[in-house]
């Protein structure tokens, strides 16, 4: 495993900048710069380096969406939210050679924002290659032809022309796919769904998101402790802020920074990335969000420090 | 004049082999009356473990304060996770629904610094001293505290 890139991080819908927030950001950068001129785009790469991430970057608007760099020629991916548009762009400029593509898409649940990238998912035209759709619901397959299917499209899915498969996973057996380990566990959401593991080279990477943590049940947490122990890298569902999570929003399937934070310390993870973004929250708050869930990491850091990152669109991190 | 009738309810949890689990998985509660107060002083951390113990241990403060102040002096807590945040939270709601109140005070540092990340002390009365949550109670529970923090007259 060499890295894991993100291509859609928010939860429920897409969003987008608007013409206001572009501006908000155009003039912190001003106020920043103060009239400075800058003698090479080097320095003023480098200004730009200095300035908060709210006011450089932004988090992105596409829904779930995550690339897995295993080192090896196939592609693995969790999740077809939008994101799986601009991945399957990146998918097919990378293409070498005449032979096809094997694409290994592993599914969280079939809620609408984890699937509608699949009809805009270019490689899925290109003859030759073979998409692999892996997830624990028996109604995967039957889902995804739905959502093609009019009114809602007017592309039918047996337009691909890729091969397309479905594999149904049981969750606590280890697959071996494409020589990556593969283990998934049911989690708390509405419909049920689904965390991965991913083991390789020595790497383990998690995918956890629309998962709640009741926090009633020690057991519960056991689970999660387990499936997160010693990973490199665990994304998580950070959509909610604890106080929300477990009052007016309980019970709708969501976690919080908070509990990240936990699970990943009693697991001995070493790097947390909150993930599926609450679309309300813009650049600045997600900024806020992310300062206070390392400052808690910090105050209640028992063993060896957790990495703490919040996923953008554009994200990459290298294992 | 305080009642100073000890309520203790102890309780433990099994070592965890986890990896950054809490040194200390045991929750005590001891209590005490003041006035239309009742004061209980939880000790420990209370983590994902102990939390449901503390919530154990909490129902009958809920059920003792009635209509009154529950008072929770958290001056010997070291640590409360997002499972004990959420005891604190139901607790306020059924003091609440039992036309009682709940106030939470003498937070160590790292428990206050775990409330604001959280914005819990919007949620939850937190104050700074016991005193200032019996005075925030009624004048009745404060003047019974300080009666009982001079003692009995020497001899």
């Amino acid at each position: 495993m060499k890295a894991v890139r993100f291509w859609g991080t928010r939860g429920s819908l897409p969003v987008a900048l608007t013409v206001a927030g572009v501006r908000a950001k155009l003039a912190a950068a001003l106020r920043a710069a103060s009239g400075r001129a800058f003698a090479s785009e080097a320095e003023l790469e480098r200004f730009l380096d200095g300035l908060p991430f709210a006011t450089a970057g932004t988090y992105g608007g596409h829904s779930s969406c995550v690339e897995l760099d295993t080192g090896g020629p196939d592609f693995f991916v969790c999740d077809m939210g939008s994101g799986l548009r601009p991945f399957g762009q990146s998918a097919a400029a990378r293409r070498r050679g005449a032979g096809g593509q094997t694409f290994h898409i592993f599914q969280s649940h079939l809620h609408w924002d984890h699937i509608m990238g699949l009809p805009f998912f270019v490689p899925a035209f290109v003859p030759g290659n073979r998409v692999v759709i892996y997830g624990g619901h028996g109604e995967l397959e039957a889902a995804l032809r739905r959502q093609q299917e009019p009114p809602s499209f007017p592309v039918d899915f047996s337009v691909f022309c890729a091969a397309m498969q479905f594999v149904r996973l049981e969750p606590g057996r280890d697959y071996d796919v494409a020589g990556v380990r593969v283990r998934c566990l049911k989690q708390r959401h509405s419909g049920d769904s689904y965390g991965y593991r991913f083991e390789s080279q020595g790497r383990a990477v998690v995918y956890s998101t629309d998962s709640e943590h009741p926090l009633v049940d020690p057991a519960h947490s056991g689970q999660f402790v387990d499936f997160f122990r010693d990973a490199d890298l665990v994304i998580f569902d950070a959509m909610y802020s604890l106080a929300d999570a477990i009052s007016v929003k309980a019970d709708w399937g969501h976690s919080s920074n908070v509990v990240g934070v936990e699970l990943c310390q009693l697991a001995g993870a070493r790097h947390l990335c909150l993930f599926h973004h609450e679309p309300v929250l813009d650049d600045a708050a997600i900024d806020g969000v992310l300062a206070e869930t390392r400052r808690l990491e910090e105050i209640t850091r028992r063993g060896a420090p957790l990495r703490v990152s919040a996923a953008y669109d554009g994200l990459e991190i290298a294992l | 004049m305080a009642d100073r009738a000890p309520y203790t309810a102890a309780t433990s949890g099994r070592p965890s082999r986890q990896a950054g689990a809490r040194s200390r998985l045991a929750v005590q509660i001891a209590s005490h009356r003041y006035a239309d107060a009742l004061v209980a002083a939880p000790v420990g951390g209370i983590d994902h473990v102990s939390a449901p113990h503390f919530e154990y241990a909490l129902a009958s403060m809920l059920a003792q304060a009635g209509n009154g102040a529950l008072v929770l002096d958290f001056s010997g807590v070291d640590y409360i996770s997002s499972a004990g945040l959420r005891v604190l939270m139901i607790a306020a709601s059924k003091m609440k629904a039992q036309q009682g109140r709940l106030v939470v005070c003498s937070l160590r540092s790292v428990v206050s610094e775990i409330f604001a990340i959280n914005r819990f002390h919007r949620v939850l009365t937190v104050k700074p001293t016991l005193a200032d949550a019996l005075e925030h109670v009624s004048p009745a529970a404060l003047a019974a505290y300080r009666s009982a923090d001079e003692g009995p007259a020497a001899p």
